[in-house]
C-alpha cells in the first residue's frame, strides 16, 4: 500500500465516508463485572477516585486514580487468560502481535432469537445459515455475535437467577469449528463474558475460552451498537493496554464501517 | 404526664439551621468513670474499699475513712427526689436555648446525694430511679426517671436530648442485601423511623428478602456501594441533609488469617468494605450529621457501626477480618470525637459470630440477626455508646478486662 492509500483512508475517516462506530460500553463503577462463586477471587470492580478537581489537592488540575480488574467494562481476552492458552507463544496483551489489533469482521445477527431465549446458543448451522447469504467467513477476521443484549437495564443484561447467569452464546461445536475450520481471529459478544451464561454446564466447560485461547485467538465482550455494523465489510481496531503479563484489559473498540460521503 | 411528641413538620426554609451548642465538657479523669457506666448503660458510683461507703462525686479518697481504694462499681439505681429546680434563664447557651430546662436533689438508697437532670415525670419527695446518660457533649450526667414507667416516657423532651431515639428521625442503613441490614431496617421502623433509607450496592445482583424489603412502607430502596467513593458521595448529595441516624451494616466476613491465604485480593476487598466503606460515609455524611445535631425533634443524633468483637482481640480463624473489624473500631472513635461538637453519638455494637451463612462452621452460640437489630434499636433509645450483643462478646469483654494475654493466648489455640 502506498501512502497516498493511507492518505485516502484518512480522509475517509475525516470526511465520513468512513464511519467510527463506538463498540464500548462507557467504563463505571455501575457497570456489571462477571460473578464468581465468592470463595474464588473477585474481579475488583472499577473505581474511580478524585486526585483532584480543581481544589486545595491540586488548584489547577483534575486526575483521578483508577482500579479495576482486567475483565471490567468492555474487555479483550488474550489467550494466557485461559488454562488451555497458558503455554502459548505472545499470549498476552503486552506481546500479542499488532497486526491482530486491526482485522475485519463478520456479524451474525441473532437478535431476534435472543430475545425469544436467554440461553440460545449459536451453532454450526446457525453460522452456516448465515454463511449461505453472506458467504464463507474469511480467516483472520473477528466473528461478533449480534444480540442486542447491550440494550437492556444491568438487570436483564446480568440475568442472574439462583441457578446462574442466563445470557446467550457459543455452543461448543461452533467454537471449535469457528477456530478450526474459519481461522477466525477472535469472538466476540455483547455480554458479559465470551460464553453464555450457562457455559459451565456445556462439554467442555466453557468452549469460547477453551477454544479461542487454546488456539491463540481473542475475545471480546460487553460489546454494543453492533446493531450499526453490516455484516461483512466492518474493520474493528482493538488495542488493548500494554499491561505486563496482562490477561486482558478493558480497551476502546472501534468499528470502521462504509459510511455516506 | 407528659404529651407524645409530634411528628416534626417540614423545615421553614427561610429559617437557619440552628448550630449545636455542648453543655460543659470537662471533667476529672476519676470522673471518666461515669462516662465508661453511661457508654455502656450502667450506674456505677465509687464504693471505698474498706469501709463501703458509696461516694458522689467522684473523689480520690473516702469522705468517711479517708482510704484511697474507691473503685467504680454497678450500685443500686433508687433514690428519693429531695427538690426540684426549674431553670427559666441559664447563664450557659446550652441550656439558655432549651429552658426551662429541670434539674433536682436525689437522695440515694445507698447515701449519696445527686445534682440531676429530671425526667418531667419525677415528682418531688417522689421514688426515682437513676441512670447516667451521655449529654450532647458526650459527657456523663445523672439522670432521674419515675419508679414506674409512664407513658411516652421516651417523648420527654430532656430525655430525648440524652438519646438517639429513632422516633420521627429519618435513618439510612447502608446495606439492605444482609439479613442484618434486613431486621435492622424492619426495627427501625418498628421503634417509629418516619423513614427508613436502605442502600443496595450492584443493584442488577438480586438478592434473598428483596422483594419483601421493596414491599415495606416508608423504607426507601437507594443506590449505594460503600466501596465505590463516588456512589456514597452521590447518595450524600441527594439525603445527606435529612439522615439523622446512620446504621453501617456493611458486612463483609471471610474466614482466614495470613499464612494460608494466596495473595492480597481477599485482605483488600476487606479493607475496601470495611475500612475505606467507614471512611467514605463518614466523610460523605458526617460534616452535615455534625451541623445537624441541634435541628429540632428530628435532628441528627447518631452513628451506629455493628463491629466483630473480634475487633478487640484478634481471632486468627478469622484473623485477617478481625484486623479489619481493629481498623474500623480505631476509625470510629475519630469519629466519635469529631462528631462530638455536634452532639451526635456514634453507637458501636460488638456482636460475637453472627449466625449468617460465613459463619456456618462456626459451632454456637451464633447471634441471630435480629438480636443485632433489637440492640440497635435498644441502644438508641437508651442513649448508650458501646453495646455488647450475644455471649461470646460478653464473655470476650469480661476477659479481656480480667486478662488480655489470656484471651490472645486462648483465641490463638
Amino acid at each position: 500500500m502506498d501512502s497516498n492509500s493511507l492518505m485516502q483512508f484518512a480522509g475517509a475517516v475525516a470526511s465520513g465516508a468512513v464511519r467510527v462506530v463506538d463498540l464500548t460500553f462507557t467504563l463505571s463503577p455501575d457497570f456489571p463485572v462477571i460473578v464468581l462463586p465468592p470463595e474464588f477471587g473477585q474481579a475488583a470492580p472499577v473505581r474511580i477516585q478524585q486526585i483532584s478537581r480543581y481544589d486545595a489537592n491540586g488548584p489547577a488540575w483534575y486526575w483521578n486514580n483508577l482500579t479495576f480488574g482486567e475483565h471490567t467494562g468492555t474487555h479483550f481476552d488474550a489467550p494466557i487468560h485461559w488454562f488451555t492458552g497458558k503455554d502459548l507463544p505472545n499470549n498476552a496483551v503486552d506481546t500479542l502481535p499488532l497486526r491482530d489489533m486491526i482485522a475485519p469482521a463478520c456479524v451474525i445477527d441473532c437478535s431476534a432469537q435472543a430475545a425469544k431465549d436467554a440461553d440460545f446458543l449459536l451453532t454450526i448451522p446457525v453460522v452456516e445459515g448465515w454463511e449461505k447469504s453472506h458467504g464463507r467467513i474469511p480467516e483472520r477476521h473477528w466473528v461478533l455475535l449480534r444480540t442486542d443484549w447491550s440494550k437492556k437495564g444491568w438487570r436483564d443484561y446480568a440475568n442472574l437467577k439462583d441457578d446462574g447467569a442466563h445470557t446467550p452464546g457459543p455452543d461448543a461445536a461452533v467454537m471449535r469449528w469457528l477456530v478450526e475450520e474459519r481461522g477466525v481471529i477472535g469472538f466476540g459478544t455483547e455480554t458479559i463474558g465470551t460464553d453464555a451464561g450457562q457455559a459451565g454446564h456445556l462439554d467442555p466447560p466453557y468452549p469460547a475460552h477453551h477454544f479461542l485461547h487454546g488456539g491463540g485467538r481473542y475475545g471480546l465482550q460487553c460489546l454494543c451498537n453492533l446493531d450499526q455494523l453490516p455484516p461483512t465489510g466492518a474493520v474493528i481496531v482493538a488495542a488493548p493496554l500494554k499491561i505486563q503479563n496482562g490477561s486482558g484489559s478493558p480497551l476502546r473498540v472501534l468499528a470502521l464501517v462504509p459510511g455516506q460521503g | 404526664m407528659i404529651e407524645p411528641i409530634a411528628k416534626p413538620r417540614r423545615k421553614n426554609p427561610l429559617q437557619r439551621t440552628r448550630l449545636p451548642t455542648s453543655p460543659a465538657r470537662a471533667r476529672s479523669r476519676a470522673s471518666h468513670g461515669f462516662t465508661r457506666a453511661a457508654a455502656e448503660g450502667r450506674f456505677m458510683l465509687q464504693r471505698c474499699g474498706a469501709c463501703g461507703t458509696f461516694c458522689y462525686p467522684a473523689r480520690d479518697a473516702c469522705l468517711a475513712c479517708l482510704s484511697a481504694e474507691l473503685a467504680f462499681t454497678d450500685a443500686p439505681r433508687r433514690g428519693t427526689l429531695l427538690s426540684e429546680t426549674t431553670l427559666h434563664v441559664p447563664a450557659d447557651v446550652h441550656f439558655r436555648e432549651r429552658a426551662p430546662w429541670r434539674i433536682g436533689l436525689v437522695a440515694m438508697e445507698c447515701g449519696p446525694t445527686l445534682v440531676t437532670h429530671l425526667h418531667a415525670d419525677c415528682e418531688e419527695g417522689g421514688p426515682v430511679v437513676m441512670s447516667f446518660q451521655l449529654d450532647k457533649s458526650g459527657q456523663a450526667v445523672a439522670f432521674a426517671h419515675p419508679e414506674r414507667e409512664p407513658p411516652n416516657m421516651t417523648d420527654d423532651r430532656q430525655w430525648r436530648e440524652m438519646t438517639a431515639d429513632p422516633k420521627f428521625r429519618r435513618v439510612l442503613v447502608t446495606n439492605g442485601r444482609s439479613i442484618v441490614g434486613q431486621e435492622v431496617v424492619a426495627a427501625l421502623k418498628t421503634a417509629g423511623a418516619s423513614i427508613v433509607f436502605v442502600g443496595v450496592a450492584e443493584p442488577w445482583k438480586p438478592f434473598r428478602g428483596e422483594d419483601a424489603l421493596r414491599a415495606m412502607a416508608g423504607v426507601e430502596i437507594v443506590p449505594l456501594d460503600i466501596g465505590d467513593e463516588k456512589s456514597v458521595a452521590d447518595l450524600a448529595a441527594d439525603i445527606g441533609g435529612k439522615v439523622d441516624i446512620l446504621v453501617n451494616t456493611t458486612e463483609h466476613v471471610r474466614a482466614g488469617g495470613l499464612l494460608d491465604r494466596q495473595g492480597t485480593s481477599v485482605v483488600r476487598d476487606e479493607i475496601d468494605q470495611s475500612y475505606l466503606g467507614f471512611v467514605h460515609l463518614a466523610q460523605a455524611f458526617g460534616p452535615a450529621m455534625r451541623m445537624r445535631g441541634s435541628d429540632g425533634v428530628n435532628s441528627a443524633a447518631a452513628w451506629v457501626n455493628i463491629l466483630s468483637v473480634y475487633a478487640l482481640a484478634n481471632w486468627p480463624v478469622f484473623g485477617a477480618y478481625s484486623a479489619s473489624q481493629a481498623a474500623c473500631l480505631s476509625l470510629s472513635h475519630c469519629l466519635r470525637a469529631e462528631l462530638r461538637p455536634g452532639g451526635v453519638k456514634v453507637v458501636n455494637v460488638f456482636t460475637g459470630p453472627l449466625d449468617i451463612e460465613w459463619f456456618q462452621t462456626v459451632p454456637p452460640p451464633k447471634v441471630a440477626p435480629r438480636a443485632v437489630a433489637n440492640a440497635i434499636v435498644s441502644a438508641l433509645r437508651r442513649g448508650v455508646e458501646d453495646v455488647f450483643v450475644g455471649d461470646v462478646a460478653e464473655d470476650i469483654r469480661q476477659r479481656l478486662a480480667a486478662n488480655p494475654k489470656a484471651v490472645e493466648r486462648e483465641l490463638g489455640a
